[in-house]
């Protein structure tokens, strides 16, 4: 197979990263620490690049993940729902160094899903009457009020799969699916890790949760840290 | 004797029909889960999990199976996992059939604060005002007073809004409220709480 959609196994990270540039917005998947993409990650630190606008939902916690980008200093803005403890985050927004829009978790979701899909905006309920309205076209609709959000893309997207095959088809593990599979399909450039990488043929093609039309590049990381946050448990 | 935390977390649990789609919030309300009889309802975790079962056993952890509060959980037989798009088209969407979710202030007409606090530190929204807007019905569980003795039932919310007019039931300390527009009607006070006392520690009429 030539084209856009052939070779698209990486053999290195720095490879797979080659692409980026400063001043690029990057979609990373994750729920905090869970469903991350380490390596690329990990990855991006060392390429060099900076002034980076961040979409993530958390970007991340206990100095991990996403934290090494702050750390390094290599984020202009970032686009999240939820800060909590990320004490990185909280520091360089007391600061002014790294700008926030801080967005309702599920309109966050739902501008990259319509990005993907080619709506530029929509209207949702979800922070009607609240701060989030503020600058916004609103509008009522069968006696609702509702906002209009604006579709959110990316230049590229950072994603974590459990399994990929050659052409990108991806499947994900448990809540580590999260925000990766709305992801690859919002950004230009979409790079998959995966835990496994297996022929084309071997994921049943009514088992894949991700076509492999949304993935670019895919790179095969068979070890992960998968860090916990509260390792909460009962006993036998 | 007002409520223990454990008691409001079994009086909400009594709030829960048999069958129901019901999300828990992050703190006191996940507590509520631990008073549900087996297979009573489905709880629904908006990083995207529905079916959510007890925290695993030691040594079954998985750091890629965790509830929205980033605990690490399990899946019962019959649940599912699913995006964060899909997870938010169901809450959004009123598939949803119940939230509880904490508060720092209910209004008298059932607006709800609880991801800021004014002049603090920016927690971030989360899931909050999609869950509170997008669930068909939302109890909010709080403590009736602040730390500092301040009102959290209130005749309009100062802190900055999560969703307006969505609270249909509160549950704090001193007992069980229904925000009516005007006031809060009072469903039942805790055992020794009196109507005064309630009254007092309300910032807005207490209706029959």
């Amino acid at each position: 197979m030539s084209g856009k959609h052939a070779n698209k196994v990486m053999a290195s990270v720095a490879e797979a990263l080659a692409p980026l540039r400063d001043g690029m917005t990057i979609l990373v998947g994750g729920f905090g620490l869970s469903g991350n993409p380490e390596a690329l990650i990990r990855g991006v630190v060392e390429r060099g690049v900076r002034d980076l606008t961040l979409v993530s939902n958390n970007a991340g916690n206990l100095g991990k993940g996403l934290a090494t980008w702050l750390h390094a200093g290599i984020i202009r803005k970032v686009i999240c729902s939820y800060i909590g403890n990320n004490d990185d985050l909280h520091v360089r927004m007391a600061s002014g160094e790294v700008q926030v829009e801080i967005t309702p978790q599920g309109t966050l979701a739902e501008r990259m899903r319509a990005a993907g899909a080619g709506i530029p905006a929509f209207y949702t309920p979800t922070g009607a009457g609240t701060v989030v309205e503020q600058g916004k076209e609103t509008r009522e609709l069968d006696g609702r009020r509702y906002i209009l959000e604006r579709a959110l893309p990316g230049d590229v997207a950072l994603v974590r799969a459990h399994t990929a095959d050659h052409f990108g088809n991806l499947r994900f593990w448990r809540t580590g699916r999260n925000f990766n599979p709305v992801m690859a399909t919002a950004a230009k450039l979409t790079l998959a890790e995966a835990d496994h990488l297996v022929p084309n043929g071997a994921i049943d093609p009514d088992d894949i949760h991700l076509a492999g039309i949304f993935v670019h590049r895919v790179l095969h990381v068979p070890e992960h840290e998968n860090a916990f946050e509260y390792r909460t448990t009962r006993k036998r | 004797m007002p409520y223990t935390t454990e008691d409001m977390a079994r009086r909400a649990a009594r709030e829960i029909p048999a069958g129901s789609i019901v999300n828990l919030g992050i703190g006191l309300p996940t507590q509520v889960a631990d008073y549900l009889p087996a297979n009573h309802a489905y709880l629904h975790s908006e990083n995207g999990l529905l079916g959510m079962g007890p925290f695993p056993f030691e040594g079954d952890e998985d750091p890629n199976l965790i509830n929205a509060g980033k605990q690490t959980v399990t899946v019962l037989p019959g649940g599912s996992t699913f995006d964060s798009a899909t997870s938010f088209a169901m809450i959004r969407g009123g598939h949803v059939d119940l939230a509880i979710l904490g508060a720092m202030q209910v209004s008298a007409a059932g607006d709800l604060a609880n991801w800021a606090v004014p002049g603090g530190k920016v927690m971030g929204i989360g899931g909050a005002m999609d869950l509170a807007s997008g669930c068909r019905r939302v109890i909010a569980m709080m403590q009736h007073t602040t730390k500092k003795h301040e009102h959290k039932l209130v005749a309009r919310c100062d802190y900055p809004l999560t969703a307006t007019r969505v609270v249909s039931l509160v549950i704090t300390d001193l007992g069980v409220f229904e925000p009516t527009g005007h006031g809060f009607r009072v469903i039942e006070l805790a055992p020794g709480v009196t109507r005064e006392e309630a009254e007092a520690k309300t910032g807005a009429p207490l209706v029959s």
